[in-house]
């Protein structure tokens, strides 16, 4: 392989209990973590190294689970185990709390903002997928409940353009929904996966998502045009990446600068997958370029390009750390 | 002297294998004996609902504890435990408390699987399934009710 996944900076980000996230912020400049330890660290660099900036301590009960950072990177929105999900405003290196979204039954698994930044989609063990809007009072409000799951729901993710909403689920489905008539509703449910689904994203167009799961494969999904009918959304499997994760698949991220694939496994590795030329419009071959066998010394859960800088990859775990990478292409 | 020395050095090696003494002279666990390790840290652990552990019970037993060899240093424990209740809830607090106890106590490097043992249970699967999801794990230990009930079956009685 001429590519190659080289270690930058290994970072003991969260003490004594587990990093379940990290997020880059959209300049690219700051990575947000989350763990165990209920608290959200933010990351700067400061030379060649990442030094934590601000430490969000008081912001949650429970374990924070996930983070994201608002399009406009002023917001940043914390899912937690307590059940609510608190939004920071940002105030040079500081965050303040803006507002905590209160409402769901249990849990809070996952945030994600829509790229218009208006709107906010949260995910719980209450089975339920929530639709926030935001107003420019930065008020927020409840729009929607949408129940399509049968279980837990584990991630949601906005399409990179359109007002589309994905979400995975422990019933081993994802749904997608959109917005029909002023009324949210679930458009389709892609079923094929044999466990829970972790993760999923979008390709830089949307056109395609990457799902991975318990069942120990990621699949590639793909938008064809319905019979039933134009605007009509109808997705296919067009590749399984099997036999080559040992155990779970936690998180899967699709880079939208350069198209490579990086997983995050329960096997305790990073693997970077890229596109073959295709053979057919509609299948795709993807490769192994990259891989860190012992990215960390437990399970991976998490992995996140940086938006602006190509090639650098961040990556968290179980061990509380952080490990920053760098994948080098010839 | 060549040859007696290499001849010596052969004696050598055969008695460090027979007595399994690693290069550095320590002696080397087998597998079957961190089976046992596994065994020994969740035999103790009492039941939910009985005053008795669940070895007392038959919940575990010696020969529910199986290893695989992952990588040089770690191992996949597989455990399938057979709860005595046909009931749904005690048997995935008794899966927990399997996790807890082992993410604890064991000194080797591991990964875990537990499992109800088939035909004890009507809906093993849903369980199952539960009890190797690490984020519900994680969640019903930050619940204060579960997480005391989980202490008090795992804790050492001279804790």
């Amino acid at each position: 392989m001429k590519e190659a996944l080289v270690l930058v900076q290994r970072i003991s980000a969260h003490p004594d209990s587990r990093c379940w996230f990290v997020s880059w912020s959209p300049n690219g400049a700051l990575l947000a973590s989350c763990g165990g330890d209920k608290a959200i660290r933010i990351w700067g660099r400061e030379g060649d190294f990442w030094i934590c900036k601000t430490v969000l301590q008081d912001g949650h009960q429970r374990t924070v689970r996930k983070v994201a950072w608002s399009p406009c990177g002023n917001y940043l929105a914390s899912a937690s185990f307590d059940a609510t999900t608190c939004i920071w405003k940002k105030k040079n290196d500081d965050f303040e709390s803006l507002t905590v979204l209160e409402g769901h039954e249990n849990e809070v698994k996952c945030v994600a903002w829509a790229p218009s930044g208006n709107l906010l989609a949260t995910c719980s063990r209450d089975k339920s997928v929530w639709v926030w809007e935001v107003d420019e009072d930065e008020e927020y409000e409840c729009v929607t409940v949408l129940n399509s799951h049968t279980q837990d729901v584990k991630h949601v993710a906005w399409h990179p353009t359109k007002e589309l909403l994905a979400s995975a689920s422990y019933d081993n489905n994802i749904c997608v929904y959109k917005e029909e008539d002023d009324d949210w509703e679930c458009q389709a449910t892609l079923q094929g996966h044999t466990s829970t689904v972790w993760s999923l994203c979008f390709d830089a167009t949307g056109e395609r998502m990457a799902s991975s799961s318990d069942d120990r494969t990621v699949k590639i999904w793909k938008e064809f045009p319905s019979e039933s009918g134009p605007g009509n959304l109808s997705w296919k499997c067009v590749c399984t990446l099997s036999g080559y994760h040992g155990r779970t698949v936690y998180d899967v991220a699709w880079c939208p600068l350069t198209g490579a694939l990086a997983t995050a496994s329960g096997d305790d590795a990073v693997r970077v997958f890229k596109e073959d030329a295709a053979a057919s419009p509609d299948e795709c071959v993807f490769s192994l370029v990259a891989q860190a066998t012992k990215a960390h010394s437990q399970d991976v859960n998490c992995v996140s390009w940086n938006p602006k800088e190509a090639g650098l990859l961040a990556s968290c775990s179980d061990n509380g750390e952080i490990v920053i990478w760098r994948f080098k292409e010839d | 002297m060549e040859i007696v020395s290499s001849l010596v050095s052969s004696v050598v090696t055969t008695v460090f294998q027979l007595s399994r003494l690693g290069r550095n002279g320590m002696r080397v666990r087998t597998m079957d004996e961190k089976a046992l390790d596994v065994y020994d840290v969740i035999r103790s652990i009492r039941d939910p609902e009985k005053p008795n552990t669940l070895e007392e019970l038959d919940v575990v037993t010696e020969e529910c504890v199986e290893l695989k060899e992952l990588s040089e240093d770690e191992y996949l424990i597989i455990i399938k435990f057979s709860p005595t209740v046909p009931h749904c809830s005690l048997a995935t607090l008794i899966g927990l408390c399997i996790q807890v106890k082992l993410q604890r106590c064991l000194p080797f490097k591991h990964k875990l699987e537990i499992y109800i043992s088939e035909g004890t249970h009507s809906i093993e699967e849903d369980i199952n399934k539960q009890i190797n999801d690490k984020e519900r794990i994680a969640a019903a230990m930050e619940n204060p009710n579960l997480r005391e009930i989980v202490e008090q079956c795992v804790a050492e009685p001279d804790d």
